[in-house]
C-alpha cells in the first residue's frame, strides 16, 4: 500500500506545532495501524530524522493509552475500536490520512501526538471509588446483585480512560468518562452509599481542570472504543441533581 | 559449593505458619507510620493495591509509574479470571487444593510456604475486590459465578467477562486514587526507576528520570518496594505490553539483588500467531477459552498441507480426519491441561507438519462442538423441545457470544476471522515470566529494605504457573501480605529519621545513570533501538524459549555477546536526555535486556532436568514428557550479577517439601 500521511508534529524542533507530510510506501492490509507508524519511525530513523511521538502500550485494545485522532475521528473509522484495534485492510492503496493529537484544553499536547490525560487522574481522586480499605470487606456473596444490575455497571465500568469522549465533543466535555464512573459505583449496592458525595466532588473537579459542558451532542457515544452509553449521563446528572438537592450530603 | 540462601520460611504447620507470622510479627505504630516513607515501583495489581493498603496503614507513600496513569500497568490486560478457595461451587475446592493444583502446577519449584499462604489469602481478595465494587459475572441469583482454568478440577476462577484483569486493576486504582486524595500515596507519574540508592547496606532510594523533561531525580524512603512486572519482552515479541520491561529490577540486581530462576518463562498456548516481519507484539486469546474450544489439528499431512495453502480450510475435514490430540493424550483434564504442556503439545504437532497456518506455525481451537452443546440446553431452557440446526447454531452463538464476545471481538479484528463460523488459529507465545527478583518469606530481596512483589518476585509459580494465578498473587502481595511482612523490617527503623536525598550514595547513583545515558547517546551508530531488541528476540526464542538444548544455549550466548558488542557500537538513539524521547527509555531497557537474556540462558544451561516452562529437550521421557532431577535441582537458583564480563555467580536456595510429595506431574 502506498500513503500520504499528514500527522502533528509539536515540541521540539517543530515548534507550537504543524503538520507534515510523509510519503509511506510499504504498508501492507494486514498491519495494525500502529505498525504501519512503527514502519514511518524505523524509516525516519533511518534517515536520522525525529520519529513521531505517539503513546501505545497494550496494543489490545484495552490499555487507553493510544490517543489519537485519525481523518478527524478519535481511534479512526471503526466503530468500537481503539486506535491500536485499527489495521490497514480499512484503509485503501493511496488514502491520504490525516493524524492529530486528541485536542482539548484540559489535555494539553507533550509532544507530537502525546498529550498529557492526568485530568481524568483527578476526577477519579476527586471521587471515583468506594471508601472501603483493605481487610473492611465482608464475604463476597454476602451482598447478591441483580446479574442485569450488574452486567449494567460492568458495561460502564468497561470505560478505558483514554479520553476520546473529550476528544471527539465539540465542548471539550468529559461528561462520558465522568457518569461512567459515577454510575458504574451507584448501580452497585456497595457504592450506593456515598453516590451522592461522589457525584458533587467528581463534577466539581472536572469543572476545574477546563473541561466544557454538555450539551447532549452525543459524539462520545458515536466515539467511543467501548461503547460506553450517554445514558450514563442522565444518570450522573440525576445523582448531581439528588445531592444538590438533599441536606445530608451538603 | 554454591552458597546457600535462607528463606526465612517461619516455623510450625504448614497450615499454621502465616497466622502465628501475623499474630507474632513485629508491628509499626500508627505515630511512627507517619514517619516512615516507603517507594513503591510500579503501579499495575501488586504495586498499586501495595501503594494503596500502604497508605491506608499510614505510611508516607511515594508511588512512581512510568505510565502518563496507573490505570494503564499491563494488569489491565489479564483477560480470563482469577482463582480463589472459595468452594462456592460445592466441587471439593479447599485452601488445601488450591495450594496443592499450584505446587504441582509448578512443577515442585515453588517454596511451600509462599503458595499456601498465598491460598490462604485467596478468599480475601475476592472479598475485598467485590466491596471495590468490581462487577465479577454473577448468576441469576445474584451471587458470583465461576468457571474452569487449566491444570484443576474444580470451578474457582472468578470473572468479569474477558476483562477481570481491567476490572481488578481499576479496582486497585481508585483504592490508590482514595489515598492520593487523603495525601497518603503522592503519585509520580511518568517517571522511571533507573537506579536503586543503597545506604549503609539498606535499600534507601531510587533514582528515576522523568520522561516527560529527563530530569533526573531522586527519591529517598526508609524501603523500597519493587512491583515492576515480568520481563517477557526480552523476546522482543510476547502478550506483554509494548513498555513492560526489566530495567527497575534489574538496576536493583545490578546493586547486588539476586535472581532467580530467569529461565522459567511461560508460553501461553493460546495467542494469535505472528502473521508478518514488522509485528509488533502478540495477542493473547483467554485460556478461559478451553474451557469450550477443541484444539486440533488435522490427522492427514496432506490435509494440514491444504490448509496452509488455502486450498481447504477446517470446516473441509471431516470429523474422523481430525486429531484432537490434547484430548487424546491427556484424557483426565483434556483441553484443560497447564499451559506448558498445552504449549509444547501444539510446538510438537507443528514440527511434525500438522501446522494449519501459511507459516506452518498454528492449530486449531474449535467452537462448534460447544455451540451445539450450549444451543441444545438453551433450546430446552425455553421450551423448543426439537429445535432445528439453525436454531441450535443461533442460541449456541448467543451463549458463546455472551461469554467470549469480547475476546472473539479481539480475533476478528486482528485476523479478519469469523470463529463463530470457523476455528480460531492459535498458537504458543511468551507470556508470563515465573522467574524474578528472588525474596524471602517476607517478600524481601537480599538487600535489606528492598521488596519485590507480583511478577517481579520469584516466589509461588515455581516452573509454570496456572491460569488466573498472576492476578491472585499479584493481589495478595498488595493487600495482603506486603503491609504484614513490611513491618517486620521497617519496626526496626522506627528511630531512622527521613532519608537524607542529598547524601554521597544518591549523588553516585545519580551520575551512574548519567554516565549511562550518555554513554548510549554518544555510540551515534546506523541501526534502530527496535531492530537490535528484534535480533535479541529472536535469539532468545530460538534457543531460550519453548525448548532448549546445551548445544542451542551455548551457541545462543555467544550469538547475544556478538549482538551486544555490536548494540553498543552501532544503535542509533535520536534525540537527547533533556525531552521526551521514547526511543531513549526503548534503549535503556533494550541494553538491560541483554544483560538478563545473558543470565537466563546461563540459568538454562545449569539447570540440567526439564521443568515446568523450562524444557531441555536432553531430559524427556519416551513419551515426550518433561523429566525432572529432584535429586540434583530441586532449589531455586538464585544469580548474582558480577557484571558483563563475568561470569554470574550461583545462590542455591534448597526446596524443602514437608507437606506434599513430588510426583511426576501427570494430566493423563
Amino acid at each position: 500500500m502506498k500513503l500520504t500521511l499528514k500527522i502533528w508534529r509539536q515540541g521540539g524542533e517543530f515548534g507550537n506545532g504543524k503538520f507534515e507530510t510523509y510519503q509511506m510506501n510499504n504498508a501492507n492490509e494486514h498491519m495494525s495501524f500502529l505498525e504501519m507508524l512503527d514502519v514511518l519511525n524505523e524509516e525516519l530513523i533511518s534517515q536520522k530524522k525525529t520519529p513521531v511521538a505517539f503513546e501505545h502500550d497494550c496494543r489490545e485494545g484495552i490499555c487507553g493509552t493510544c490517543s489519537m485522532v485519525i481523518n478527524g475521528q478519535p481511534h479512526g473509522p471503526l466503530k468500537g475500536t481503539t486506535t491500536c484495534q485499527v489495521h490497514m485492510r480499512h484503509f485503501n492503496d493511496g488514502d491520504t490520512i490525516v493524524i492529530e493529537p486528541f485536542r482539548a484544553q484540559a489535555f494539553p499536547v507533550i509532544r507530537d501526538l502525546v498529550v498529557d490525560r492526568s485530568s481524568f487522574d483527578r476526577i477519579i481522586q476527586a471521587g471515583g471509588y468506594i471508601s472501603v480499605s483493605t481487610g473492611q470487606a465482608q464475604d463476597a456473596n454476602a451482598i447478591p446483585i441483580e446479574k442485569d444490575v450488574a452486567a449494567k455497571a460492568f458495561d460502564a465500568a468497561a470505560c478505558i480512560g483514554c479520553g476520546a469522549c473529550v476528544a471527539a465533543c465539540p465542548n471539550a466535555s468529559a461528561m462520558l468518562f465522568t457518569s461512567a464512573k459515577v454510575a458504574h459505583l451507584a448501580l452497585l449496592p456497595q457504592g450506593k452509599v456515598e453516590s451522592h458525595k461522589r457525584a458533587k466532588a467528581m463534577v466539581a473537579q472536572m469543572d476545574e481542570e477546563g473541561f466544557g459542558l454538555c450539551s447532549n451532542y452525543g459524539a462520545c457515544e458515536a466515539e467511543c472504543p467501548k461503547e460506553i452509553s450517554v445514558a450514563n449521563i442522565a444518570m450522573l446528572n440525576r445523582e448531581y441533581l439528588n445531592a444538590n438537592l438533599s441536606r445530608s450530603d451538603s | 559449593m554454591a552458597n546457600t540462601l535462607n528463606g526465612n520460611v517461619p516455623p510450625g504447620q504448614l497450615s499454621d505458619k502465616w497466622t502465628q507470622y501475623k499474630s507474632t510479627v513485629s508491628l509499626v505504630a500508627p505515630n511512627n507510620k507517619r514517619n516512615i516513607e516507603i517507594i513503591v515501583v510500579g503501579s499495575g495489581l501488586a504495586g498499586a493495591s501495595a501503594a494503596a493498603s500502604l497508605g491506608e496503614l499510614g505510611y508516607k507513600v511515594k508511588c512512581i509509574t512510568f505510565h502518563d496513569s496507573p490505570r494503564r500497568a499491563h494488569s489491565i490486560a489479564a483477560q480470563g479470571g482469577i482463582n480463589a478457595a472459595k468452594n462456592y461451587r460445592n466441587d471439593g475446592d479447599s485452601i488445601y487444593r488450591l495450594f496443592y493444583d499450584t505446587i504441582k502446577g509448578g512443577d515442585y519449584r515453588s517454596r511451600e510456604a509462599n503458595v499456601h499462604r498465598l491460598a490462604e489469602v485467596s478468599v480475601n481478595i475476592i472479598d475485598q475486590a467485590v466491596a471495590q465494587g468490581v462487577p465479577f459475572a454473577r448468576e441469576y441469583g445474584g451471587l458470583l459465578d465461576n468457571r474452569s482454568f487449566g491444570g484443576v478440577q474444580v470451578s474457582r476462577t472468578f470473572y468479569a467477562r474477558g476483562q477481570t484483569g481491567q476490572q481488578l486493576l481499576i479496582g486497585a486504582y481508585q483504592s490508590l486514587s482514595r489515598q492520593i486524595s487523603l495525601g497518603n500515596v503522592e503519585l509520580y507519574n511518568r517517571h522511571e526507576m533507573l537506579d536503586l540508592v543503597i545506604v549503609d547496606g539498606k535499600a534507601r532510594g531510587i533514582i528515576a528520570r522523568n520522561l516527560v523533561t529527563g530530569k533526573i531525580e531522586r527519591f529517598a524512603a526508609h524501603a523500597v518496594v519493587l512491583a515492576t512486572g515480568g520481563y517477557g519482552n526480552v523476546f522482543y515479541l510476547s502478550t506483554n505490553a509494548m513498555n513492560s520491561n526489566v530495567t527497575a529490577a534489574w538496576k536493583a540486581v545490578k546493586r547486588g539483588a539476586l535472581m532467580a530462576n530467569p529461565s522459567f518463562t511461560q508460553i501461553h498456548p493460546t495467542c494469535i500467531p505472528v502473521s508478518g516481519e514488522y509485528q509488533s507484539k502478540l495477542t493473547l486469546m483467554s485460556e478461559s477459552l478451553r474451557n469450550d474450544g477443541r484444539v486440533w489439528v488435522p490427522k492427514k499431512l496432506e490435509d494440514a498441507q491444504a490448509i496452509r495453502e488455502g486450498r481447504k480450510t477446517a470446516n473441509d475435514i471431516p470429523e474422523a480426519d481430525r486429531d484432537y490430540y490434547l484430548e487424546r493424550r491427556y484424557p483426565a483434564f483434556g483441553n484443560l491441561v497447564p499451559r506448558d504442556v498445552a504449549s509444547r503439545a501444539a510446538k510438537i504437532e507443528c514440527d511434525k507438519g500438522n501446522g494449519v497456518s501459511p507459516t506452518g506455525l498454528a492449530v486449531f481451537m474449535d467452537f462448534a462442538s460447544a455451540i451445539q452443546r450450549y444451543g441444545k440446553s438453551k433450546a430446552h431452557t425455553q421450551g423448543i423441545h426439537n429445535p432445528d440446526e439453525a436454531t441450535i447454531v443461533k442460541l449456541g452463538e448467543e451463549v458463546i457470544k455472551e461469554k467470549y464476545g469480547n475476546l472473539f471481538d479481539i480475533y476478528v479484528k486482528i485476523t479478519g476471522d469469523n470463529p463463530y463460523k470457523t476455528p480460531m488459529k492459535i498458537y504458543p507465545a511468551v507470556h508470563y515470566t515465573m522467574g524474578g527478583l528472588w525474596v524471602d518469606y517476607n517478600l524481601e530481596t537480599n538487600i535489606p529494605g528492598l521488596f519485590a512483589i507480583g511478577e517481579a518476585n520469584f516466589s509461588d509459580h515455581g516452573a509454570n504457573r496456572l491460569g488466573a494465578s498472576a492476578l491472585m498473587q499479584g493481589l495478595a502481595d498488595g493487600y495482603f501480605v506486603l503491609p504484614y511482612t513490611i513491618g517486620q523490617f521497617l519496626s526496626k527503623d522506627i528511630r531512622t529519621p527521613k532519608i537524607d536525598p542529598n547524601q554521597p550514595a544518591f549523588d553516585e547513583a545519580e551520575e551512574n545513570v548519567r554516565k549511562q545515558i550518555n554513554n548510549i547517546l554518544n555510540v551515534k551508530g546506523s541501526q534502530s533501538v527496535e531492530s537490535f531488541h528484534r535480533r535479541l528476540g529472536k535469539i532468545m526464542w530460538d534457543y531460550c524459549g519453548m525448548s532448549r538444548s546445551a548445544e542451542g544455549l551455548q551457541k545462543a550466548r555467544t550469538m547475544l555477546k556478538e549482538l551486544r558488542e555490536e548494540f553498543y557500537r552501532d544503535v542509533y538513539v535520536p534525540g537527547s536526555n533533556d525531552e521526551y524521547n521514547p526511543e531513549l527509555e526503548k534503549v535503556i531497557r533494550v541494553a538491560d535486556f541483554f544483560e538478563l537474556g545473558e543470565v537466563m540462558i546461563v540459568d538454562a544451561l545449569n539447570r540440567n532436568e526439564s521443568c515446568g516452562g523450562h524444557f531441555r529437550e536432553e531430559y524427556q521421557t519416551e513419551e515426550g514428557e518433561a523429566l525432572r532431577n529432584d535429586a540434583d535441582y530441586t532449589y531455586v537458583a538464585a544469580w548474582e550479577y558480577k557484571g558483563w564480563e563475568e561470569e554470574p555467580a550461583l545462590h542455591q536456595e534448597p526446596l524443602v517439601f514437608e507437606a506434599v510429595e513430588l510426583k511426576t506431574r501427570s494430566y493423563k
